[in-house]
């Protein structure tokens, strides 16, 4: 079996979950409406939810006996595996809508895969995941088409956004040896097939929205392989403050 | 009908136990007198989120971070739950919230004092939450319908905050010495912070007398304060914390708990906004309302756009 390389896989989408779900939470009382409020925290608890799963099956192939919470908390920056796209600041509400469209039009074909995936535990989290991505996705599309089409501010904001995490998003399509491997296995999908379904989400909603793909097409990345930004270390000592300030205890 | 006849339907209706309807005749000062508690209980819902949502990040586990953001979503959907009702009621959301940030419309002062430790989200949970239900459950069979119906939907997640409060300063309790230190402490800043909750004492309380008899008020600010205490004593007892208070102490002949007199002069300092943390919590709320002025605009402006589309 795959395990190492599946193992890898996992990890990143935990990763990822559990980055983008900690960011959405410094929004936590401090959204545009209290509807967003309420929108943002139960998208973030979607994204805790489901890397609480994914850990859990990372666990179980990394075979050390640890559990979700020590890969979630006591990790190194350069062992976390996430994109560079979920680690960057929430900005402004523009920033962080257009960080999540373009992640969620990324995750929602992914699990459409997945879900057929003979990987059992993958494909169960996939199926499980499906519905809460689907909202995801909507609420983001939605939100990205009104800023877009809204008054000169909130387009110019929403073209600021699209200008900077364009060059992020070309990482969402990373493969290595392992995923080649998984690939020539049938247990994932081709990335080239999940990125074809994302960019014509992207083309159909940015167009909807008035808004230009960037043609400045210079990419960033480093996350997959765990080397981030500068603001990863950050997002740690908070995420990871309770476990380094009182180790070895629960709670 | 006359203004004596509208009447008269009216305080039968509150004599009989019938709810009152957003349709009804009411007195004018009993619609004001709902709009004030009512907002005031929005406005303490969603100044709430900020003390646990500071913590959501730093939550200790994934576990302890998934119920705290569900927890913190509840206290929003309670916000607007009650933002609704006060619109039945002829408010203006918009306005009532303007009043919030002037200064002009309270919330509760509990949320002034700041959130220092993770014992401190259990503490809230436990206390803040626990005394809340208190007040809330009174509320379920307040006069007026809308109002009683949104605490009976609220009443139910309050409970569950408070249990999930509970249970976690519980891990603390067994846990390290350190921890349980940790709950202690959290126990000693937020106990009388609490039991302030319930308001002034009854001889002072400007209110209460007309909002008993037109029955939106249940049981006064002292009853409810000493419902609080003799269910919470028994469970600092379970938890092996010590409340801080050397005159607590059961008195068998008045069936209840004695305690100390509240420190009234910390009370009325925050009311007027000198609580450790007044100044931060409105001036994040003001923040919020400001940046996401464009994206109010924009939604506004999206939605006008489309339904011209619609109409052309
Ligand atoms: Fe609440
Ligand atoms: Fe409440
Ligand atoms: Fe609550």
């Amino acid at each position: 079996m795959n395990e190492a390389a599946l193992y890898e896989y996992v990890l990143r989408m935990s990763d990822d979950s559990l980055i983008l779900g900690q960011r959405l939470g410094e929004w936590c009382g401090h959204g545009p409406i209290l509807e967003e409020d309420i929108a943002m925290t139960n998208i973030a608890l979607d994204l805790v939810g489901q890397a609480i799963s994914l850990y859990d099956f990372a666990v179980l192939l990394e075979g050390k006996d640890r559990d979700h919470d020590q890969l979630a908390y006591l990790r190194y920056e350069n062992e976390y595996k996430n994109l560079l796209l979920v680690e960057q600041p929430n900005g402004d509400f523009a920033m962080t809508m257009l960080r999540q469209f373009f992640f969620d039009a990324f995750r929602l074909p992914l699990f459409e895969f997945l879900e057929k995936s003979p990987v059992e535990q993958l494909a169960a989290i996939a199926q499980k995941s499906l519905k809460e991505t689907r909202y995801h996705l909507k609420h983001s599309s939605e939100w990205v088409i009104r800023l877009g089409d809204g008054t000169e501010e909130s387009h110019r904001r929403a073209q600021a956004a699209v200008d900077h995490l364009w060059r992020y998003t070309h990482e969402l399509f990373y493969e290595n040896q392992h995923d080649v491997e998984l690939q020539e296995n049938g247990l994932v999908p081709k990335l080239s097939d999940v990125q074809a379904s994302w960019m014509i989400t992207v083309q159909e909603v940015l167009k909807e929205a008035t808004l230009a793909i960037p043609t400045n097409n210079w990419k960033f990345e480093g996350g997959r392989e765990g080397r981030h930004s500068e603001h990863m270390g950050y997002i740690l000592s908070e995420l990871q403050y309770m476990q380094r300030a009182y180790p070895n205890m629960e709670w | 009908m006359t203004r004596a006849d509208q009447e008269r339907i009216f305080n039968e209706k509150i004599a009989k136990e019938i709810k009152i309807e957003p349709n009804d005749w009411m007195p004018e000062e009993y619609r004001q007198t709902l709009i004030r508690q009512i907002s005031q209980h929005a406005h303490s819902e969603v100044v709430g989120m900020l003390p646990e949502g500071n913590w959501i990040t730093r939550a200790p586990n994934l576990r302890r971070k998934a119920v705290l953001l569900a927890k913190v979503q509840d206290e929003a959907g309670h916000g607007l739950y009650l933002y609704s009702a006060t619109e039945t009621l002829g408010a203006d959301r918009e306005k009532t919230i303007d009043d919030l940030h002037s200064g002009k419309a309270k919330y509760s002062s509990i949320f002034n004092y700041p959130a220092l430790t993770w014992a401190d989200i259990g503490a809230i949970g436990w206390l803040v939450d626990g005394a809340a239900i208190m007040n809330q459950v009174a509320l379920c069979r307040t006069s007026y319908g809308p109002y009683a119906r949104a605490m009976v939907k609220i009443c139910k997640e309050e409970s569950f905050h408070q249990r999930q409060g509970y249970e976690s300063l519980m891990k603390l309790c067994k846990g390290t010495p350190q921890q349980k230190a940790m709950a202690q402490d959290a126990l000693n800043r937020f106990w009388w912070p609490a039991l302030m909750m319930f308001g002034p004492n009854d001889a002072e309380s400007t209110h209460s007398d007309q909002s008993i008899a037109w029955k939106i008020k249940r049981f006064t600010n002292d009853e409810l304060r000493q419902s609080f205490v003799d269910a919470t004593v028994p469970q600092a007892e379970i938890l092996g914390l010590v409340i801080p208070d050397e005159n607590l102490k059961w008195n068998e002949e008045r069936g209840h708990y004695d305690f100390s007199e509240i420190n009234w002069d910390e009370f009325w300092q925050v009311v007027k906004g000198n609580g450790p943390c007044n100044k931060e919590r409105l001036a994040a709320r003001v923040k919020a309302k400001e940046d996401g002025l464009w994206v109010r605009e924009a939604a506004n402006a999206f939605a006008k756009k489309r339904s011209m589309k619609k109409s052309a």
